[in-house]
């Protein structure tokens, strides 16, 4: 494309409240890759959380909500593979009785994209002058990994930071036990299932953890927060953006930069 | 976007759905054992389930078409030798496999097996191969094996290749009990019945008479892993199985 | 078999603590998941054949009616009979009947689901015969009255000294200590059995339309010593495992072998086709077959028509964080993991099964690993979907979900919400921003911190100019 692309950011429920570091690591990138980007303020949610329990009419509502807000844009790009796997698979699936939303989502879903992929596959971002002192592990969340095939494309764009080591767990893609509101409906499994994951990220050596969702990290943080473990915990975009200088999710550090 | 329930009370089971919601079940049930009566249930179960009715002569046809020539599926790629695929295969799976230039010297090497693992002389043997000339003290018999069977000597119909196994097909000359019941399984194959892949299998047992009562491919000895996943040979068949590959 | 999943949550908790489920729960993740990677990896086709095996499927769902008659006509031509089970106990009372007519007083059974789907066991043993698993795995289940943990490894839940403790209980020998010599011992007391029994019982990994053929696949051996030595041969099977053509087979077993143990195959793949022919040594002298129906006829109208697709591998369950952290015994029925989170509310009904379909974190690694593609994740949200719509499940949450949807579908009130969330949150973090207790969240709060916000959305934050 050689004019540059407009692209609508999906800021997400997690990182508008929890995470405005990421937006703003997000806004960079995008920019970083040649993109004109705006950021429609009247967004809410995906509606994954409703899609999930089962309410699909609730789901509908919120889908056509973001259907209108973001068709004007050549590219919806969102810092979450669960959150995009949701418009790009699940939107056009759930207006089978109206054909014409039918065709409105299906033409959203095939402009939206989780951000890291498309840093790399759309845009082909390289970076240079971006350092990160320390030895990660990447978790591979898993909306991004198996709906939307993120895989390669972070640990490509990874290996371009300066002082970044990577070091990959025995099984990065078995999932951190987050699911949405499958953790606090089955706390004890979903505790379980984390400390797995933690356990396999300490034997990796690693101080820092990466990934692409917001939640799966919130939830690896939040359970090595509790049970005292030094870790720090960022989005993979943070680092790329070289935004990943203050405090990790659950990290203890003062705030930094605009935080109120 | 929900299916209505098309369920008919065709018989009092509960439908599908209400399976799913059993306090809106009904309350009348009758016993449902009648003898004949579940196969055509079932079957017109099926055909309105699928939204259609009993099938026209024209699709029958075709579904007919379907079962005797069924299209070519994926198979995997074979790198090598057939035999010595098979042989890599089947040894992998702890199966030993001794080459021999004739058939006539399966006696010896039969005999050289007992020796080696200290086995008892009386052994069963699949008919064709009681012709050969054996050695005493050799005793054979080729009926079904007995409990105490200790040793057969089967002669294989085919060879698989990517498998790495045996295919042994009952018959009167063959009992599937040798098989099963020996702690010691030799079966003699010959090279150039080694085929490619389990559809050429079937293709020859298509060419040569149909379907034996029981096919047996076997891909090594008896193994269990169900304590601790820790495998073990010899769960209930054969601790050992040696190929005799003859050719 | 009991059904116990209304207990699921409790059970859950329960078999969490278990450090020894959790040992042999680890110890088979680990080897089920590297062997099937490993063997996946070694065939290129893998890919291609998961994609036909569907197809294949698809196909016999859709003329299931027409193959399954096909099938019939080829058995009765191979001289066997068969029999159809519209429902379980229909099932158990056939194979009740074959067992009087034969005078049988010793069954023997090769490892079956469907027939623990239709509670053969207990029918039989209160019919008055003496019924002995032959698999290992059911062997070592049998004998300290569970049901399986999981499809393919029954007694995977079992550590060795608990089978050495069985073993010397029932066995009356002396106490045997490795493995080896477990097997060892099994297989002496399981022999007498072989050939004592009057009638074998097998399952069918599948039926082959073409030639009346049922198919069974073994590792120890046990399904054929219990098919050939009996005078009589029963196999009990779902109607949805026929296939039209021999040819078709070989799809089938190149993944099953690898998904289900991570195998090239198994080590015995057995073809079974009527009873004992003129001048054959051996061999049952009656073949019969039971085709069970149970409800599988109506899920092919269904939502769920994909998934009697299933070849009953365990890849799902082998997968899913939920089985393993929790076991197959939590699951309360035959079928544990994804695919019994999926079966057991179509069988046991919605409400009583409200937990399985949302134990799931819908990570979709089981729709990944399996042979036949069936859309777990799809499935388990379909049947929270018929929940939702029935109103099912605690009323704080679906209440809590209702409000949620409400304010998110109006922003300005979602603004409001957000900013109230935001600084509430960064409140009650404090100066190390982490929420210990958040009330509502106790689920979060009482494992977890609560990573707290720094104090104003990104939303407010961002510049006029990138504002629409």
């Amino acid at each position: 494309m050689t004019e540059a692309p407009r692209v609508g950011l999906f800021a997400t429920c997690l990182m508008n409240v929890f995470r405005p570091n990421l937006g703003h690591a997000t806004l960079h990138l995008l920019e970083l890759a040649g993109c004109v980007v705006e950021v429609p303020t009247a967004q809410t949610c995906c509606g994954q959380p409703a899609y999930n329990s089962g309410d699909f009419d609730g789901t509908r509502v919120l889908a056509k909500q973001v259907i209108r807000q973001f068709e004007r844009y050549d590219y919806v790009v969102g810092p979450s593979g669960s959150c995009m796997a949701t418009i790009r698979k699940d939107y056009p699936r759930l207006f089978d009785d109206e054909p014409d939303w039918r065709r409105r989502a299906e033409a959203l879903a095939a402009k939206a994209h989780e951000l890291i992929s498309f840093l790399l596959d759309v845009r082909g971002l390289k970076l240079d002058d971006v350092a990160f002192d320390g030895t990660a592990t990447y978790h591979d969340s898993c909306s991004g990994l198996r709906e939307l095939g993120v895989k390669q494309q972070p640990r490509e764009l990874l290996a371009m930071v300066r002082g970044l080591q990577l070091k990959e767990m025995r099984d990065p893609e078995v999932c951190c036990g987050f699911g949405g509101t499958f953790c606090v409906k089955y706390p004890e499994i979903s505790t379980r299932i984390v400390d797995d994951k933690l356990a396999d990220i300490a034997s990796t050596g690693a101080d820092t953890v990466l990934g692409g969702d917001l939640g799966c990290l919130m939830n690896i943080a939040g359970r090595a927060a509790r049970e005292g473990k030094a870790l720090r915990v960022f989005h993979a975009a943070e680092v790329l953006a070289g935004m990943a200088d203050g405090p990790g999710l659950g990290g203890e550090d003062a705030g930094k930069g605009k935080a109120g | 976007m929900s299916k209505p329930p098309q369920f008919g009370p065709v018989d009092d089971r509960p439908t599908f759905l209400e399976r799913l919601f059993p306090w809106k079940q009904r309350v009348s049930k009758k016993p449902l054992y009648q003898l004949g009566v579940s196969r055509d249930l079932i079957l017109d179960n099926i055909a309105t389930e699928l939204s259609r009715g009993p099938l026209q002569p024209a699709a029958r046809a075709a579904l007919a078409e379907r079962v005797s020539h069924a299209p070519r599926h994926p198979r995997p790629a074979l790198n090598g030798e057939l035999a010595e695929l098979f042989i890599q295969r089947i040894t992998r799976r702890a199966a030993t496999v001794q080459t021999l230039t004739d058939l006539s010297d399966v006696p010896a090497a039969v005999a050289q097996h007992l020796q080696t693992h200290c086995l008892p002389t009386h052994i069963a043997v699949s008919d064709p191969l009681a012709a050969l000339f054996w050695p005493s003290p050799i005793q054979l018999h080729t009926g079904a094996a007995r409990r105490n069977e200790a040793v057969a000597v089967s002669l294989a119909r085919l060879g698989v290749a990517e498998t790495g196994s045996v295919l042994l097909g009952a018959g009167p000359d063959t009992p599937t009990t040798h098989n099963f019941v020996p702690d010691d399984h030799i079966v003699v194959l010959h090279r150039q019945d080694i085929v490619p892949h389990l559809e050429d299998a079937w293709a020859s047992l298509r060419n040569h008479g149909g379907m034996p009562r029981a096919v047996n491919l076997i891909a090594g000895p008896s193994r269990t892993g169900d304590i601790e996943q820790t495998i073990q040979l010899g769960a209930h068949g054969p601790r050992r199985l040696h190929v005799l590959l003859v050719g | 078999m009991r059904f116990e999943t209304p207990r699921f949550k409790q059970a859950a908790v329960v078999a969490l603590h278990d450090e020894r489920l959790r040992t042999a729960l680890a110890r088979s993740r680990v080897g089920f998941i590297g062997h099937r990677e490993a063997a996946v990896e070694a065939l290129p086709e893998f890919e291609q054949l998961r994609d036909t095996a569907a197809q294949i499927k698809d196909h016999v769902l859709d003329h299931l009616d027409y193959y399954l008659q096909r099938y019939e006509q080829a058995v009765v031509a191979a001289g066997g009979k068969v029999h159809w089970a519209h429902s379980d106990e229909e099932a158990q009372r056939i194979i009740v009947d074959i067992c009087r007519a034969a005078d049988a007083k010793v069954i023997t059974k090769g490892k079956s689901m469907v027939s623990e789907e239709i509670g053969l066991n207990d029918a039989l043993i209160a019919a008055g015969y003496e019924v002995v698993e032959t698999d290992l795995g059911e062997y070592i289940i049998q004998l300290a009255k569970e049901p399986p943990s999981h499809i393919v490894g029954p007694a995977l839940h079992k550590t060795r000294e608990q089978v050495t403790a069985l073993f010397a209980e029932h066995h009356g020998r002396a106490r045997k200590e490795t493995v080896a010599e477990l097997v060892t011992e099994a297989r002496e007391m399981l022999r007498d059995k072989f050939f004592r029994a009057d009638v074998g019982i097998t399952g069918g990994n599948f039926l082959i339309a073409e030639t009346g053929t049922s198919v069974i696949v073994t590792n120890e051996g046990n399904g054929d010593l219990t098919q050939t030595l009996p005078r009589v041969h029963i196999v009990t099977s779902g109607i949805e495992r026929v296939l039209p053509s021999l040819d078709d087979l070989p799809v089938f077993l190149r993944l099953l072998a690898r998904s289900a143990t991570g195998q090239d195959t198994e080590t015995y793949t057995t073809l079974s086709t009527g009873p004992r022919r003129a001048g054959d040594p051996d061999g049952p002298e009656e073949y019969h077959v039971v085709l069970v129906d149970n409800g599988r006829s109506q899920m092919l109208g269904s939502r769920f028509r994909k998934m009697l697709r299933c070849i009953r591998c365990g890849a799902c369950m082998n997968h899913c964080p939920v089985y393993g952290s929790v076991g197959g015994h939590a699951y309360g029925w035959v079928y544990p993991g994804p695919m019994g989170a999926v079966l057991t509310p179509i069988y046991q009904g919605l409400k009583d099964s409200y937990d399985l379909p949302n134990a799931c974190t819908l990570n979709g690694r089981c729709q990944s690993v399996c042979p036949v593609k069936i859309p777990l994740p799809e499935m388990l949200r379909e049947l929270r979907h018929l929940q939702h719509v029935e109103r099912m499940g605690p009323r704080l949450q679906r209440h809590a979900l209702a409000v949620w949807r409400f304010v998110a579908s109006q922003p300005w009130l979602y603004r409001i919400a957000e900013k109230l969330a935001t600084t509430t949150l960064a409140r009650l973090g404090g100066p190390k921003r982490r929420v210990h207790k958040l009330p509502f969240a106790e689920g979060w709060t009482q494992s977890r911190d609560l990573p707290a916000p720094a104090g104003s959305t990104f939303l407010s934050q961002v510049p006029r100019s990138k504002r629409a």
